[in-house]
């Protein structure tokens, strides 16, 4: 989940940003991991996440390999958290995102009355995560600084494009096709929720964040 | 993916382009399933591994970049106090990067005496860990990105750093920075006001809320 450190922007553009995830130690405690990592994301649904993922099977937003060519006029945006919960079938990191700090602190609370045994971590704004652990009556055990980037960075995009491109750490969601969505939804020929579906899709572990992913689509349009 | 004829397809096309009209179709769907994996032979088959979140590196059992850092912390005690985790990235966000290019890096840090995290797929490539040495088949291959790891006490995080962004000016590519350590009890970081000091500004970061524990 380093996937998830590196993201572009300013403090104020973390506001609606939150990745909880889970991930057992290999070798240590990954044993009886699968049914505790549906377990945390059984919780993490009850508590409306934007996003939900299992870094081995996909997320909620996922391709398909069964399509029709009425998707081309409808594609159905409703979120599918069962399938994701369903299928984790190996220890691995499995994560959800979530726009708003009160529902972190409520998942987080509940998290601890699980008493899952797998590392929680929390990826998002320093000082936001910070304050949603101590109201969920916790201090943090580590913590690891994003520095950002040096080196030839005038290879990369622009402000807009890297914050919508660097939701997926993993480089799923490339400069260029960030672009052209932007294009076409300043064209109209895609709303703001459908481009950020398309996005996502790209995104296996589920850490993209659709309602960001709007918000910076509409504040392009402004 | 759809699986529509080709030839149905492409004479749509033709047809719809002899009426200057264009199809305006869904940009992640490929109407006639024609993009598929090539089987890879090594040592092509690490632009895979290193390229592809869903491949698990079999170096270390975890998928992605193959890194657990300070996600599993609380468990592994990784990086305790006083110690600080490096993860140095090369190639985020999707420029790319040769193996080359960040054995430059990995030997330029050997020579300042660092030792290299054991459990890292990049540590796994390389021919000579104590000299930073990558394998000779692999230099030429670019990949997404990948991470190199290791830790080293608080106090020389400046120069390690230092040497990081001197080596990053020489690479065709771009190279990402996570730093991190163990808190204190009251969820206090010694390393902030040394990556301050540095003039290092940083507003995002993952904390591990410390819920794990060992079986």
């Amino acid at each position: 989940m380093t996937n998830t450190l590196h993201r572009y922007g300013s403090g104020d553009s973390f506001k609606d940003d939150y990745i909880v995830f889970a991930i057992p130690a290999r070798g240590i405690n990954d044993k009886g991991a699968v049914e505790k990592e549906r377990r945390f994301l059984e919780i993490a649904r009850e508590h409306n996440p934007v996003n939900m993922g299992d870094a081995s099977h996909g997320a909620v937003f996922r391709p398909s390999k069964s399509l029709n060519p009425l998707v081309h006029w409808y594609r159905n945006l409703k979120r599918d958290f069962e399938t994701v919960i369903k299928g984790v079938s190996c220890p691995t990191t499995v994560a959800a995102v979530f726009d708003n700090p009160d529902a972190v602190v409520a998942f987080v609370k509940d998290l601890r009355a699980a008493d899952l045994g797998l590392s929680i971590n929390i990826s998002g704004a320093l000082e936001k995560v910070q304050e949603c652990a101590r109201l969920a009556g916790l201090e943090r055990h580590s913590v690891e600084y994003s520095l950002g980037f040096i080196g030839q960075t005038d290879r990369m995009a622009d402000r807009r494009t890297l914050e919508l491109s660097t939701m997926c750490g993993h480089g799923m969601v490339s400069f260029n096709f960030v672009r052209k969505l932007m294009e076409w939804v300043k064209q109209g020929r895609r709303t703001p929720e459908q481009a950020s579906a398309t996005l996502a899709r790209f995104c296996s572990c589920g850490v993209f964040n659709t309602t960001r992913a709007c918000r910076l689509f509409e504040e392009e349009l402004k | 993916m759809e699986k529509l004829n080709p030839m149905i397809v492409q004479t749509l096309g033709g047809v719809l382009k002899l009426l200057r009209l264009r199809f305006d179709p869904e940009p992640d769907v490929c109407p006639t399933s024609a993009i598929t994996p090539d089987e890879l032979a090594w040592p092509r088959v690490v632009r895979r591994a290193f390229s592809d979140p869903l491949v698990t590196h079999e170096s270390t059992g975890v998928h992605g970049r193959g890194t657990e850092e300070v996600k599993t912390n609380d468990v592994t005690r990784r990086v305790g106090t006083g110690e600080v985790g490096y993860v140095v990235e090369f190639g985020r966000p999707t420029v790319g990067v040769r193996f080359r290019d960040i054995e430059t890096m990995t030997r330029a840090l050997a020579g300042i005496g660092i030792e290299f995290e054991p459990k890292n797929p990049v540590t796994h490539l390389m021919s000579d860990v104590k000299t930073g040495k990558l394998r000779d088949d692999i230099l030429d291959e670019k990949i997404l990105s990948a991470i190199v790891e290791f830790k080293t006490r608080i106090e020389t995080v400046p120069a390690v750093l230092s040497k990081v962004d001197e080596v990053s000016r020489t690479l065709p590519t771009v190279v990402a920075i996570g730093v991190s350590t163990r808190c204190e009890k009251d969820g206090g970081s010694a390393l902030e006001p040394v990556l301050a000091a540095e003039g290092f500004s940083f507003v995002r970061g993952k904390t591990n809320l410390g819920l794990g524990r060992g079986v």
